[in-house]
C-alpha cells in the first residue's frame, strides 16, 4: 500500500484538492490500472469532510483529537490507520490533516508529505508555516485561477526559498487543473506496509504546562511545567519576538531533529 | 565538487562572496551568520540546515543560469481523442513570437491540450500527446514547477490580490526574479500598461484599486516583460477593456508564444492560426483566409462602433438613432 500524508493550512483546499486527484487516481490510465484509495481524516473539534469522502465512495476514517494536541494525537495513531488501510484492501491510503499551528508536520520519513498551500493566503505566509512546508516532498499551491501571473510567480519564488527541495504543482480544487499530474506522483510513492518503528521528520512540540492539563486561570501562580516568557523589551517596545529564533529556547528538538 | 562539500570548507566570508542571496535563506531559517568572516561555516551551521543550504544554492544557480536561456518552440504531437481514436492534427509547432488561437465549445478538451503543454506530456497523459520544447522531449525541469513553469496564464477571473501599491509590487516582482535594473523594469511596465489601459494609473495606485481593464494591462505588460514562462495562454480577455491589438503585440514583442482561447472574431483573425478543438482532440489548424483577413477590417470598424455606442450611453444619451 502506499501512503500519502497531505498537510496544510486550513482551508487551503485540501479535500478539494485530493477529490480531484483520488479521480484520477482511481481510474484505468496511461500509467496503470486505477487503484483502490481510502482516506483518514484528522481534524481538531469537527469536521463533515469524512461524509465528503464517503460520498464519493471513498473508505474514510475521522479522528477528532479534541482536547489533545492534534498533533500527537496523529503520531499516536497513525500506524492503527496504516493497518485499517491494509485490512480495506487499499491501494494507496491518505491521511489529511489541518496544520493548526503551524510548528509541526505530520510528515514521517519515506513516506511521501504533501503540503497544501494557497495563492491567497499571503505572500509572507510560505515564512510563516514552518516544518509542514520545509519539510514536504511536494507543495501543492491551489487557488491559481483568481489571482494575476505575477502574485502566482512571486507566491511560488518565496515557496521555493523555503523549500528548495520539493516539487511546486500548482493544483486547481474547483476545476482540477493540475489533479492529473499531482495523481501521477502518486503511484510513484514507496510500499509502506508498516510505520511502527519509523521516525517523524519533524519532532513534535515541546509541551507539558498546567494548561496542557486543563487549567483555565491566568496568572504567573497558575503556571507550571514548560512555560516561557515574550520578551517586551524594557519599555515594551519589542513587541515582535519570534519565539523559534530565542536563542536557547527549549525547544525539543527542531531543526537538528530531522 | 558538489555545493555541499564546498560548504562544508567555507568560510562565512566567502559565502557572503559567493552567493549573497544565501545569508537570507540561512536568517529565514532562524541562523544568523557571524560577522567575522574568518569563522567556519560549519560550525555555525547544522548539518541538516548545510544540506538545505547547497540544496537551495544548486537551485539558484540553475535559476540564475536558466536566465539567458529562450525556448525557440513548442511542438505538440498529436494523440488520441475521448474514443480512443487518433487525433486529426498529427503535429503542431508554435514558434516565439506567434499567436495561436484555441477555438471550440465548452467540455472539449481545450484544458486538457493547454494541461499537456503545461506538463510537456511524454504520452503520459490521458491524450497519448507528445510535447516536444524547441525539438527535445521530457525535459523533466518544466514539471518541477514553481518558477520554471512552461506556460504563464491570463485569465478574465484573475484579480490582483495584494495590498501594495504598482510600483512596489511589480519591483516585488522583479526581486523574486532577480531581474536586473529593477527600477528600468518598473517604469517600463507601468508605461505599457498605460498605453494599453486607456485611462491611466500612477505608480502608488494600490493594485487592488485598479479598474478591470487597468488590472489586466498591468498583468499583460507584467507577463511580457517579467514571466519567465514562454509561453503565454490568454483566456477569454474579449471584453477586458484594453487596446487587444497592442496587448498582443507587447506579447510578441517579447517573443513569447502567445496561446489564446478567444470566441471574439476579431481576437481570432488577429491570429496566425487556429486550432479547432472537439471531442478532446485537435480537429483541424485552420489558417485565417484572404477573405477573412479582408473581413478583419469591418469587424473592426463594427467593435468601434459598438465602443462608441456605449460611449453615449455612458454620458447620459440616448440611442434612438444609431
Amino acid at each position: 500500500m502506499r501512503f500519502v500524508t497531505v498537510s496544510g493550512p486550513p482551508s487551503s483546499g485540501k479535500t478539494a484538492v485530493i477529490l480531484k486527484t483520488v479521480a484520477h487516481v482511481r481510474q484505468d490510465g496511461p500509467q496503470g490500472p486505477g487503484l483502490r484509495v481510502g482516506v483518514v481524516k484528522f481534524d481538531c473539534l469537527s469536521t463533515l469532510d469524512d461524509e465528503t469522502y464517503a460520498r464519493h465512495g471513498l473508505p474514510v476514517r475521522k479522528g477528532l483529537s479534541g482536547a489533545l494536541c492534534p498533533d500527537h494525537y496523529f503520531v499516536s495513531n497513525v500506524e492503527e490507520c496504516v493497518q485499517w488501510g491494509r485490512g480495506e484492501g487499499l491501494d494507496v491510503l491518505v491521511s489529511e490533516s489541518a496544520g493548526l499551528c503551524n510548528r509541526c508536520s505530520p510528515y514521517i520519513r519515506d513516506v511521501l508529505a504533501v503540503c497544501v498551500i494557497d495563492n491567497l493566503s499571503g505572500i509572507d505566509t510560505p515564512q510563516k508555516i514552518g516544518p509542514m512546508l520545509k519539510s514536504a516532498d511536494i507543495v501543492v499551491i491551489t487557488k491559481g485561477d483568481v489571482v494575476s501571473q505575477a502574485e502566482r510567480e512571486v507566491f511560488a519564488a518565496r515557496v521555493r526559498r523555503v523549500n528548495p527541495k520539493a516539487r511546486i504543482l500548482h493544483v486547481n480544487g474547483v476545476t482540477g487543473q493540475g489533479s492529473f499530474e499531482f495523481a501521477s506522483l502518486w503511484r510513484e510513492g514507496d510500499e509502506v506496509d508498516t510505520v511502527e518503528g519509523r521516525r517523524l521528520r519533524f519532532s513534535m512540540p515541546a509541551a507539558l504546562c498546567s494548561y496542557c492539563l486543563g487549567e483555565t486561570r491566568i496568572g504567573a501562580q497558575y503556571q507550571l511545567g514548560n512555560v516561557r516568557k515574550i520578551d517586551l523589551g524594557q519599555a515594551g517596545a519589542n513587541l515582535e519576538v519570534d519565539a523559534d529564533r530565542q536563542r536557547g529556547a527549549p525547544l525539543s528538538g527542531g531543526e537538528g531533529a530531522r | 565538487m558538489t555545493h555541499l562539500d564546498l560548504l562544508r570548507g567555507a568560510t562565512v566570508g566567502a559565502l557572503r562572496e559567493r552567493w549573497p542571496y544565501a545569508e537570507r535563506f540561512l536568517g529565514e531559517r532562524g541562523l544568523e551568520l557571524p560577522e567575522a568572516p574568518a569563522a567556519a561555516l560549519a560550525d555555525c551551521c547544522d548539518a541538516a540546515l548545510l544540506a538545505d543550504l547547497a540544496a537551495f544554492l544548486t537551485e539558484m544557480e540553475a535559476f540564475l543560469s536558466a536566465e539567458e536561456e529562450t525556448v525557440g518552440a513548442i511542438t505538440v504531437l498529436g494523440g488520441r481523442d475521448k474514443r480512443g481514436e487518433p487525433e486529426a492534427v498529427r503535429e503542431l509547432t508554435v514558434d516565439k513570437g506567434d499567436v495561436v488561437c484555441i477555438v471550440g465549445p465548452t467540455g472539449s478538451g481545450k484544458s486538457r491540450l493547454l494541461a499537456d503543454i503545461e506538463w510537456v506530456a511524454r504520452g503520459d497523459t490521458p491524450t497519448g500527446r507528445r510535447v516536444l520544447v524547441d525539438g527535445r522531449e521530457g525535459d523533466e525541469r518544466w514539471r518541477a514547477g514553481g518558477d520554471r513553469k512552461l506556460v504563464a496564464q491570463l485569465s478574465q477571473n484573475m484579480n490582483f490580490v495584494i495590498d501594495m501599491g504598482v510600483g512596489d509590487f511589480l519591483a516585488l516582482h522583479a526581486e523574486s526574479r532577480r531581474a536586473d535594473d529593477i527600477p528600468g523594469k518598473v517604469n517600463r511596465i507601468w508605461e505599457e500598461a498605460n498605453a494599453l489601459a486607456g485611462e491611466p494609473f500612477a505608480l502608488d495606485t494600490p493594485v487592488t484599486s485598479l479598474s478591470g481593464g487597468q488590472s489586466r494591462a498591468l498583468m499583460i505588460a507584467d507577463t511580457a516583460v517579467l514571466s519567465r514562462s514562454p509561453v503565454v495562454l490568454i483566456d477569454e480577455i474579449e471584453n477586458a477593456g484594453i487596446d487587444r491589438r497592442k496587448a498582443l503585440e507587447v506579447l510578441v514583442g517579447q517573443d513569447k508564444i502567445v496561446l489564446m482561447a478567444t470566441h471574439d472574431p476579431i481576437l481570432a483573425l488577429m491570429g496566425d492560426r487556429r486550432v479547432v478543438i472537439g471531442g478532446g482532440a485537435m480537429r483541424a489548424v485552420v489558417e485565417p483566409s484572404d477573405a477573412e483577413r479582408a473581413n478583419l477590417a469591418e469587424l473592426r470598424a463594427l467593435d468601434a462602433r459598438l465602443m462608441e455606442l456605449r460611449g453615449r450611453l455612458r454620458r447620459g444619451e440616448r440611442l434612438d438613432v444609431i
